[in-house]
């Protein structure tokens, strides 16, 4: 988790996502009143057994990495972190595996010769890019439990 | 399925400055129609794949359906087919289809494409996700393929070395055959030390995009023999989409109840259509976008069990001269992919080898049953069955 910087307005980089300002931010996921399951973000149908209407769920702030892969140029657009395809610093990515329920794709802050299966995680709330008017946008990503 | 091929065609793969995506498509049209001693006068159907048009900042390419201004206006029922990388599959199974409703006797699939370097970027909201998600970075489909087989090769004990060796044996497939792209043999070492892309894939384990066209003439299985005395039957012809539960690209979540992919039930659905065996399989194309690709459809094909790959690929096994010959022409790895194309040149492959004129890679001892897959975003699985 990131403070702001004095002046400055945190907006997550999507609606709905996770609970923010927070002091133990969690993704909000959806959970199916009626068969159960648990997608992220929340959906307006359970893509399960076709229910309409999904229940907001909070999800678990620690997982597990169930795969991940490194990318290792700058993704074209629509890609909004700052920087350039030549200052570019490859970054690792991954599914996490919440409490056994859901796997959310992330940002793992780990270096690529650490990733791997079944490391543990945590979830953060880290600046990504500026926004509009001054703002700073942040997103979610998990990193290393310490 | 009582459905034959009896002409095959395929323009070049690789880069044609000047020549238009459709220019290609009716070269290989015109090779196919020849190859079955018809005219175009004398189809009575076709479906068609193009990708280009419908892919962003592309929108001047030519549908399929504009092939009738090169081979004549003939009023036939032609139809645009776009299903991701599975485009050429289902047109061949939407064909078969037509043949077998018994409301035509003759007909063509045809497949092309031209993409520029890099074309496989995608906006989120194509395939309706929230813009965050591209705005991350994670619209990025080799991204997908890396951490398909990161947790493959995690479950099933493969290696590194053996990615190597699938796109090894792409490079040296098309050294040996005149219309693949690539066509320069590349050692394991090579292939390995090239730039990550996305770990474990290097550059040199993956295809790209790039032109090509294909094209196949098929008919009533009880009249192919008018056209050609080594008809190529076709025995049965799939598509299926993605359950819940299989992981499919562009997915911002996953359940954790995994359910099989696409590909496993539509090679299923075709072997059972079939009667045959995945066991009685000679000689097989399978989707390999990059090298793990191929090697996880082997087992979700059926053509062998998940982790059977790592003994079988360095034993030399699903080479040309193997147990079970895989992407004898090189495959996607060498040839790109032209989307509409792709899929379209494994049944040109296919057919060539079942009749004995793939030439310099030719399949040794008569191959008989022939196989092939394809598999396309957002969860597409076609896969044929083909036999003497």
């Amino acid at each position: 988790m990131t403070l702001p910087s004095p002046g400055t307005t945190q907006v997550p980089i999507g609606a709905d996502l996770f609970t923010w300002p927070a002091e133990h931010p969690c993704l909000l996921g959806g959970k199916c009143p009626d068969c159960g399951i648990v997608t992220f973000p929340a959906s307006k149908a359970c893509p399960r057994c076709g229910h309409f209407g999904m229940d907001t769920k909070e999800l678990a702030r620690v997982g597990t990495v169930w795969t991940w892969t490194t990318q290792a140029f700058r993704p074209k657009h629509p890609y909004r972190a700052p920087g350039t395809d030549e200052d570019f610093e490859p970054f690792v990515l991954g599914y996490v595996e919440l409490d056994g329920e859901v796997r959310v794709e992330a940002q793992l802050l780990v270096d690529p010769s650490d990733a791997h299966i079944g490391m543990e995680v945590e979830l953060v709330i880290i600046p990504f890019c500026a926004g509009d008017g001054g703002d700073e946008v942040v997103t979610f990503a998990f990193a290393p439990r310490l | 399925m009582e459905v034959a091929i009896v002409g095959v065609g395929i323009h070049p793969f690789g880069r044609h400055d000047g020549i238009s995506g459709s220019d290609m498509g009716a070269f290989a049209t015109r090779q196919a129609l020849r190859d079955a001693g018809v005219t175009w006068g004398d189809v009575q159907f076709a479906f068609g794949g193009s990708l280009a048009p419908i892919l962003p900042g592309h929108d001047d390419a030519p549908m399929a359906d504009t092939l009738v201004n090169d081979l004549g206006l003939t009023g036939i029922p032609f139809m645009n087919v776009a299903n991701g990388c599975a485009t050429a599959g289902s047109a061949v199974a939407l064909g078969a289809s037509a043949i077998e409703s018994g409301a035509f006797d003759v007909g063509v699939a045809v497949g092309f494409d031209k993409h520029p370097r890099g074309h496989f970027s995608a906006g989120a909201g194509m395939a309706g996700i929230g813009t965050w998600f591209g705005e991350q970075g994670f619209m990025v489909t080799t991204q997908f393929f890396a951490m398909k087989i990161q947790r493959y090769m995690h479950d099933f004990g493969v290696s590194r070395d053996t990615l190597a060796k699938v796109a090894a044996k792409a490079y040296r497939n098309g050294a040996l055959n005149p219309n693949a792209w690539r066509r320069k043999p590349l050692s394991e070492e090579e292939i390995l030390g090239s730039r990550m892309i996305n770990d474990p894939l290097t550059q040199y384990m993956f295809c790209s995009p790039d032109e090509g066209a294909a094209a196949i003439v098929m008919c009533r299985a009880d009249i192919a023999h008018r056209f050609t005395d080594r008809p190529v039957y076709l025995r049965a012809a799939t598509l299926r989409t993605r359950r819940f539960g299989s992981f499919e690209v562009y997915s911002p979540w996953l359940p954790v109840e995994r359910a099989p992919s696409p590909v496993v039930d539509a090679a299923a659905a075709a072997f059972e259509m079939a009667g045959v065996s995945p066991s009685d399989v000679d000689v097989a194309q399978l989707q390999d976008s990059e090298s793990g690709a191929e090697l996880m459809h082997m087992a979700e094909t059926g053509l062998c069990a998940d982790g059977d790959q790592e003994a079988m690929i360095q034993a030399g096994e699903t080479e040309i001269g193997g147990r079970l010959p895989i992407n004898t022409d090189g495959g996607l790895i060498a040839n790109g992919e032209p989307i509409g194309a792709s899929g379209m040149r494994q049944f040109h492959e296919i057919v060539l080898q079942l009749r004995g004129d793939a030439g310099e890679r030719q399949v040794p001892g008569n191959p008989r049953v022939g196989f092939t897959q394809v598999y396309g975003a957002p969860g597409i699985g076609a896969c044929a069955v083909l036999t003497t």
